[in-house]
């Protein structure tokens, strides 16, 4: 529409050849990024006519900080404007919304930055002008107060942004990542939690060994297997993905077949269709079988990958360790496999996230397992590591047992955070996300909803960080009358990121038929144990230039 | 253009999602024409002004070319745009019923679509939190009009709004340091690590560096955010000075150490190391770093060494096995891979050899056994990988023992395809009978399944088993026989 003739990706070195006038940087305020455009920037041939002009756009928010560091690199003055694009959610879903800020955990708990706080109570105050002030504010953790000042003090320095919507929403819980630091850390066992865990989505898309995928022609043989990796997106406008997503993986290989089984009873109808209008009536349905097909194709492929792992002796082992230590079983000594695991060198993310899970779920190391651990990890995967376990001392995922006392059993068992039987095909609880454990921090939401807060003080003392009530004055035309069986309506901010599975497991209280509350999510970043902890890990390959 | 609208128009009425509808056609060409107009003629300008970068400003003062500059140009042409919001949001609400069930039925997509139609949002966003892209001209091209604007006196808590809305503020008007300090108190209250960030390092230019230390030591949260922008920025020096003055001893430590993975030259980083040993670390990390010192100044030496043995070609180990890569900046128990691989028989005095490294970093017993064993199995050499496990007791007795349990024994043989001959014998000290005969089935260790289901005496298995092995085979035979054995009692 603006005659943009060609986009390109941020890389170092020369830029690509374009006859064009005008060249957007379109960024996020961060100085490794600031070192590429200025590369960028230095390496543009001067002699060229005419000459280029740059631009550069920061989202969501202009950094002086970035600008200063441009100036000292000597290219500022090559920008002629220097501007902001003020995106802080981005849609993902239907019901989920992204800042998709990664350092949002490190910078809030690691460094004490609350700039990504500050964004997301931007987020929040336009989604308020969109969708209507929301009358309550429920809150858990230091960075959630914080959220929740800002916008209150937001609100009234600006007055004008009393606005005339009716309210979408009637709650918001913000909640801190470190209230809940344990559902990460585990494995995620929905289906899509599952893809996630094992190729990580990004952005909504998903890349896949193409193997699997290969065109099944006849005659054609195995050759020409596809050497690229097959990228598909995937969000609920796809039918079956929709309904598949957020079950647990082992109840997805029977929607499948009986998936499977109906379109091919679909396909089968053209043999019945005697009159016109029966075929008219069966091609004008064929665009729509077609598509679920190639839908149904995909999701068999993927699936069979997944279970490729799932399957395997290693993931079994993994799953057994991790349940072990979240239903409390021997946490305060050293694991066996964790010990095997390090020997053969798995990698240290793996390690890193058991570790951690022990350490959460006995509230800490006993200081004789934890040098244990910390030594095996430095000998193994070398010295210099030393910085990443520092981090994640820091941030609270792995410490010593400080009080001398271990609260998890008694907020395991006040919450309920372990259900011995679960439902994975028909689940009744949330804890089927986990196959056993349910989520901590949607347990929160949960019981939010019903009874209230009030019934859980005890163990919420024990959770980090202040929880609180706020309320926000609406005009009495906009109050809401609610009619009996309507649901009201919560947003949930996690602030420092959501797993998929956390995503689903609210998803399924929304859906409950009792329930009364249907959530829509919101978040600085979607996460995943794995690129969770990659964010706390020292940097420790050197820059490339 | 009309065939694509009509392809969207189908798609929006058979869909379920119905959040956003395009209610008048020509609104929307005519934005478009508008827009590209605007780029068009903002291109002319900025053409015409080419060498004159100082007044590249427009008629109302704002800066020509932005893209916000376009934006509120097309934003003007859009109808009550709040109104047009509302009624997409009924929509959104009134098609709960077609939505999947999955999916909670609030729709923001609606919201989507606002983002996309930049116009009317900006124009919202701009009202309520001011949080536009607009009016801000660059300090260089600063238009006249403005100046009046700017160099009246903004109170610190105006400077830091403004600062907020992402324009420029001299910040050399506060002069005295309470004025500063009030300027950073306003920072910090706004939250916006961004202005805390600019007003920082406006201190820090103008600020005494035991001042400014001073006052940030009662002041903890723009403290973080100046830490935070040190180790950005890699401004090491002042970031250790100010770790030092607040007694921050074991950041002040790491960070150092830190330092250590921007030095290449190995002698350097060598020599860096040391000087960490004698820094403020903790007791447990203290050793880390010792050892982290010992283990490069070993494999400089190792290095060296084998390097020097490689290239003469006089080593056989070498010639046959060619180094893949230096040992240098390896982890120890790489190290320890590589000297049981490259130098396993040399004697204890020698730095390279593995059991100086053993004793020297203490390395527990099951490590040392696991990583000996993986290097002698993948030379093939049995005879050591037999020794490792022989003990004598005083009596001169030898006894087979692992301290890892011989199910991984016999895993990392069989991975380094050790030969049946040599599986078997590990498998037979597997302690748990069930794993013994699992393992021994699956690496067809027939030997070992006959002889464990001849002690269990389970003849149905053995006899079951006799398929497994191949027909007039040895094995066969001694099935044969042990069924045929009158003395064995069988249990079935």
């Amino acid at each position: 529409e603006h005659e943009v003739e060609k986009m390109f990706t941020l890389k170092p070195g020369r830029l690509p050849q374009a006859d064009v006038k005008n060249i957007i940087f379109f960024v996020r305020p961060k100085l490794e990024l600031m070192d590429i455009i200025t590369d960028n920037v230095l390496r543009e041939d001067r002699g060229r006519s005419p000459q280029r002009d740059f631009h550069i756009l920061f989202v969501p928010r202009r950094s002086l900080l970035c600008e200063q560091w441009l100036k000292e690199q000597g290219v500022l003055g090559s920008f002629i404007h220097r501007e902001q694009y003020s995106l802080d959610l981005i849609p993902f879903d239907g019901d989920l919304l992204s800042m998709e800020s990664e350092s949002a955990f490190k910078e809030c708990y690691l460094e004490s930055d609350q700039t990504s706080l500050y964004h997301a109570a931007k987020g929040l105050m336009t989604l308020q002008a969109l969708y209507g002030t929301i009358p309550q504010i429920f809150g858990k953790g230091e960075c959630a107060r914080h959220v929740a000042n800002m916008m209150i003090r937001m609100k009234r320095e600006f007055p004008g942004s009393q606005n005339s919507i009716f309210p979408v929403f009637d709650t918001l819980l913000l909640l801190d990542r470190n209230v809940d630091l344990l559902t990460p850390l585990a494995t995620q066992l929905t289906y899509e939690g599952l893809i996630d865990e094992i190729y990580g989505i990004q952005n909504t898309y998903v890349k896949l060994p193409p193997e699997k995928f290969a065109p099944k022609k006849q005659g054609e043989g195995g050759k020409d297997l596809p050497t690229e990796p097959k990228k598909l997106q995937l969000n609920s406008a796809e039918e079956l993905y929709a309904e598949i997503r957020d079950k647990n993986f082992n109840a997805v290989g029977s929607v499948l077949s009986k998936k499977a089984k109906i379109i091919s009873a679909a396909f089968e109808e053209r043999h019945h269709a005697k009159t016109v209008g029966e075929i008219k009536q069966f091609v004008s349905q064929l665009p729509h079988m077609q598509a679920a097909r190639s839908s149904l194709a995909n999701h068999t492929s993927i699936a069979e990958l997944i279970k490729d792992i799932t399957t395997s002796e290693d993931f079994f082992d993994n799953l057994t360790v991790e349940q072990e230590f979240m239903s409390g079983i021997d946490t305060d000594k050293v694991n066996n496999y964790i010990e095997d695991c390090i020997a053969q060198k798995h990698p240290l993310i793996k390690i890193l996230r058991l570790v951690c899970l022990q350490s959460v779920c006995n509230s800490g190391l006993k200081q004789k397992v934890l040098d244990h651990y910390k030594r095996e990890i430095l000998q193994t995967y070398g010295y210099e590591h030393i910085l990443t376990l520092n981090n994640l001392e820091k941030a609270g995922l792995l410490k010593p047992q400080t009080s001398g006392r271990n609260n998890y059993p008694t907020i395991r068992k006040t919450l309920r955070l372990w259900m011995d039987d679960v439902n994975e095909q028909n689940p009744n609880d949330i804890s089927y996300v986990y196959s056993g454990y349910a989520p901590l921090s949607v347990r929160l939401a949960q019981l939010l909803a019903r009874p209230g807060w009030r019934s859980i003080e005890e163990v919420l003392k024990m959770l980090p960080g202040p929880h609180f009530e706020e309320r926000q004055q609406l005009p009495t035309g906009l109050q809401k009358k609610r009619q009996h069986g309507e649901n009201r309506v919560t947003l949930v901010f996690f602030l420092g990121g959501v797993t998929y599975a956390e995503i689903a497991a609210l998803r399924f209280l929304s859906q409950m038929e009792d329930g009364g509350t249907e959530y829509v999510i919101a978040t600085t970043k979607l996460i995943n144990g794995t690129s969770w902890i990659k964010s706390l890990m020292e940097k420790l390959e050197p820059a490339p230039f | 253009m009309s065939r694509a609208r009509a392809d969207e128009e189908e798609y929006w009425h058979s869909s379920k999602f119905r959040a956003f509808t395009f209610d008048d056609d020509d609104d929307e060409l005519s934005q478009l024409k508008e827009s590209k107009r605007a780029v068009n003629s903002l291109r002319d300008i900025v053409d015409d002004d080419d060498d004159d970068d100082l007044e590249r400003v427009s008629w109302s003062g704002e800066p020509v070319g932005s893209i916000s500059w376009s934006i509120k140009e097309t934003a003007s042409s859009s109808t009550s745009s709040l109104e047009g919001r509302d009624s997409s949001l009924q929509k959104g609400s009134s098609s709960y019923a077609a939505f999947p069930k999955q999916v909670s039925s609030y729709s923001l997509s609606s919201l989507f679509k606002g983002r996309n139609k930049l116009p009317s949002f900006q124009s919202l966003s701009d009202v309520f939190s001011d949080t536009g892209v607009k009016n801000y001209a660059p300090e260089l091209r600063r238009p006249k009009t403005e100046y009046k604007d700017y160099s009246s006196d903004w109170s610190p808590k105006d400077t830091v709004r403004r600062m907020q809305r992402g324009k420029v503020c001299s910040l050399e008007r506060f002069r005295s340091l309470q004025d500063k300090l009030v300027l950073l108190d306003e920072a910090v209250a706004g939250h916006d690590g961004n202005v805390i960030t600019a007003v920082l390092i406006f201190l820090k230019r103008t600020l005494r560096r035991e001042i400014l230390f001073r006052e940030l030591e009662v002041r903890q949260v723009a403290l973080c955010h100046l830490i935070h922008f040190l180790k950005e920025t890699g401004e090491q020096k002042l970031l250790l000075d100010l770790l030092r003055f607040l007694d921050r001893t074991e950041e002040v430590a790491l960070s150092q150490y830190r330092e250590h993975l921007n030095i290449q030259d190995v002698e350097k980083r060598r020599e860096f190391l040391k000087v960490c040993i004698g820094l403020p670390f903790s007791a447990e990390d203290t050793s880390h770093i010792q050892d982290h010192y010992t283990l490069l100044e070993r494999q400089i030496i190792i290095e060296a060494n084998d390097r020097h043995l490689e290239t003469a070609g006089q080593s056989e180990i070498f010639r046959k096995y060619p180094r893949k890569a230096s040992i240098l900046n390896m982890p120890l128990v790489t190290t320890l891979f590589y000297s049981c691989f490259y130098h396993y028989t040399e004697a204890e005095g020698t730095f390279s050899s593995p059991t100086n490294l053993k004793k020297t970093f203490k390395i527990p017993d099951k490590q040392y056994v696991l990583t000996a064993l993986a290097a002698r199995a993948k030379l093939r050499a049995w005879d050591d990988v037999d020794a490792l496990f022989t003990t004598k007791n005083w009596l001169g007795y030898t006894k087979k023992k692992a301290p890892i349990g011989f199910h991984r024994v016999v895993e990392i043989l069989q991975r380094n395809n050790a030969p049946v001959q040599v599986l078997q014998e590990y498998v037979r000290l597997v302690e748990d009978v069930e794993t013994r005969l699992n393992l021994a089935t699956k690496y067809k260790c027939h030997d070992v399944v006959i002889e464990t289901y001849r002690d269990l005496k389970d003849r149905i298995q053995l006899t079951a088993y006799k398929c497994k092995v191949e027909r007039g085979s040895a094995e066969e035979e001694k099935i044969n026989s042990i069924l045929n054995n009158m003395q064995i009692r069988w249990k079935n």
